[in-house]
């Protein structure tokens, strides 16, 4: 496969940036799409050229590191992680848009790299809970509802990569902090912070300079894992529950 | 802080600063309540859900007076003039009718700012937009802000039209059959008009289902009651003020 690239060039993170234009040759369509940017990349070192910069790590779709809005998608075309994004799902000749993902609380560090570390700072406002240390239960000793189990897990999926934030058009992170909030919050385990994590999370999310939920859906669309849009009305349910708590 | 675990360090032993550690969760802490509600995004989307119901339940009660016009004008003119006289002989005349408006105002005021300041927050919260575009999300969701201010500017001119009939050529105060004749009498009274109903079912369209999602309603099994619902609304309020205009056009209404 022959490609046209136009893939988003800046040095760091105060530099102006541009769409850059390459050509790629040679591409088979059982790449995944980092080893097309990684064929790139080494045309590009070879020719004395900067590489162009981005994350990735376990290339097998379960880290969240990896990102790329690519033609306007985060994540691409299809509902995975930009990892496990193959060519086939792109056509010889096919033109190319690379774009970092673009939020005011998410500033690019360098070409496609974002830091995402308001992320972190959301999850240690209230990812957590609280539990005697020692050896580890029983595994019985704790009930919890299967549904309440399949619900966790569902949230559990989230691996915070992000494409939530970029594909909303307001910037918001509500997808990710209802994952994280919801995940915790049914389980007897986080009932402990049931109300300050709820709290304290939206607190450092809108601290970060995320934007609010329209309930436009784009970012449950993205989802590589597919947290569904409900859960920020649940997260939105047990932040109102939160606040009548903590007043009386 | 720092130097008492030093001093611990160095002179007791390692168990006066491992205990400490441990107590980093805030579960005894609480925020003033006002503050969490109207400083957080969320509250100020709860604001916008609740005031935003109450001007839907508002239109609902609207559009079933409008349709009165149907009846003739005996009928719908003794309604204009219930209205004044409601909830007498309790409320002196028209005190049930200034409490609806001041309700009114109160949730048209809350919708507004809230709306303002959760909309400038959004639009800093994406500084740099993609190179390559494409359309995101549905029409009536990219339409809820420039819906919302037509319709708000719709209000307006409504209010000077058939309140205050300031606006309104051929008016006679105390007869509104005949100042809604009248007004879809002239072209630009039944476009302004009908452009703004299509706004305002379009504007519920997503905001009921919004507003079910921000007050915590929504799950997997009832977002498809709820979109349904929403359209509903939307389309059985549009049809229900349209109407009117479209039975004066056609002499139905006369």
């Amino acid at each position: 496969m022959k490609l046209k690239l136009r893939v988003w060039r800046q040095r760091n993170t105060d530099a102006p940036g541009a769409m850059a234009t390459y050509e790629v040759d040679g591409i088979s369509q059982d790449m995944s799409f980092l080893e097309m940017l990684d064929t790139l990349n080494e045309e590009l070192i070879l020719r004395g050229e900067d590489p162009v910069a981005f994350d990735h790590d376990c290339r097998e779709g379960i880290c969240g590191a990896c990102s790329l809005v690519i033609n306007g998608d985060a994540h691409g075309p299809e509902r995975t992680t930009t990892c496990q994004l193959h060519m086939r799902s792109f056509k010889d000749g096919d033109s190319i848009d690379v774009e970092p993902w673009r939020a005011a609380a998410f500033p690019v560090v360098k070409d496609l790299v974002v830091d995402r570390s308001a992320f972190d700072r959301i999850i240690q406002a209230g990812g957590y809970i609280t539990a005697p240390t020692g050896a580890a239960p029983d595994a019985h000793a704790t009930p919890v509802a299967k549904p309440d189990a399949d619900f966790a897990f569902e949230h559990a999926e989230c691996i915070g990569c992000g494409a939530c934030v970029a594909a909303c058009p307001n910037g918001s992170a509500m997808l990710f902090t209802s994952a994280k909030v919801n995940h915790l919050n049914v389980l007897p385990q986080g009932a402990p912070e049931r109300e300050t994590r709820v709290l304290d999370m939206v607190a450092t999310m809108d601290a970060e300079g995320f934007g609010g939920c329209t309930l436009a859906g784009e970012c449950a669309t993205a989802c590589p894992k597919g947290i569904p849009l409900p859960s920020i009305s649940a997260m939105n349910k047990e932040w109102l529950r939160a606040t009548r708590k903590v007043r009386r | 802080m720092e130097m008492s675990r030093i001093m611990s360090w160095t002179s007791g032993y390692l168990r006066f600063s491992v205990p400490r550690m441990a107590l980093a969760t805030r579960t005894d802490r609480k925020p003033p309540p006002t503050r969490t509600f109207w400083g957080s995004t969320v509250g100020k989307k709860t604001v916008m859900a609740v005031s935003g119901l109450i001007m839907l339940g508002y239109l609902v009660a609207h559009v079933m007076g409008n349709l009165k016009v149907f009846f003739g004008p005996e009928e719908f003119n003794a309604y204009g003039h219930w209205l004044r006289t409601m909830g007498g002989p309790v409320l002196h005349y028209e005190w049930a009718l200034w409490i609806v408006r001041v309700v009114l105002v109160a949730a048209v005021v809350g919708h507004a700012v809230s709306a303002y300041q959760l909309s400038r927050r959004d639009l800093k919260a994406r500084p740099t937009p993609y190179a390559h575009k494409r359309r995101r999300a549905s029409y009536a969701t990219r339409t809820m802000r420039w819906g919302g201010i037509i319709v708000a500017l719709f209000i307006v001119w409504h209010l000077l039209d058939l309140t205050t009939l300031t606006v309104n050529e051929n008016a006679q105060p105390g007869h509104p059959y005949e100042n809604v004749v009248a007004t879809f009498s002239t072209w630009y009274g039944n476009v302004i008009y009908i452009v703004a109903m299509l706004a305002v079912g379009l504007h519920i369209q997503h905001g009921f289902f919004s507003a079910a999602q921000t007050l915590g309603m929504g799950n997997a099994t009832r977002d498809r009651a709820l979109k349904a619902l929403a359209g509903v609304l939307a389309l059985l309020l549009t049809a229900g003020f349209v109407s009117v205009p479209v039975a004066v056009m056609t002499g139905v209404v006369s």
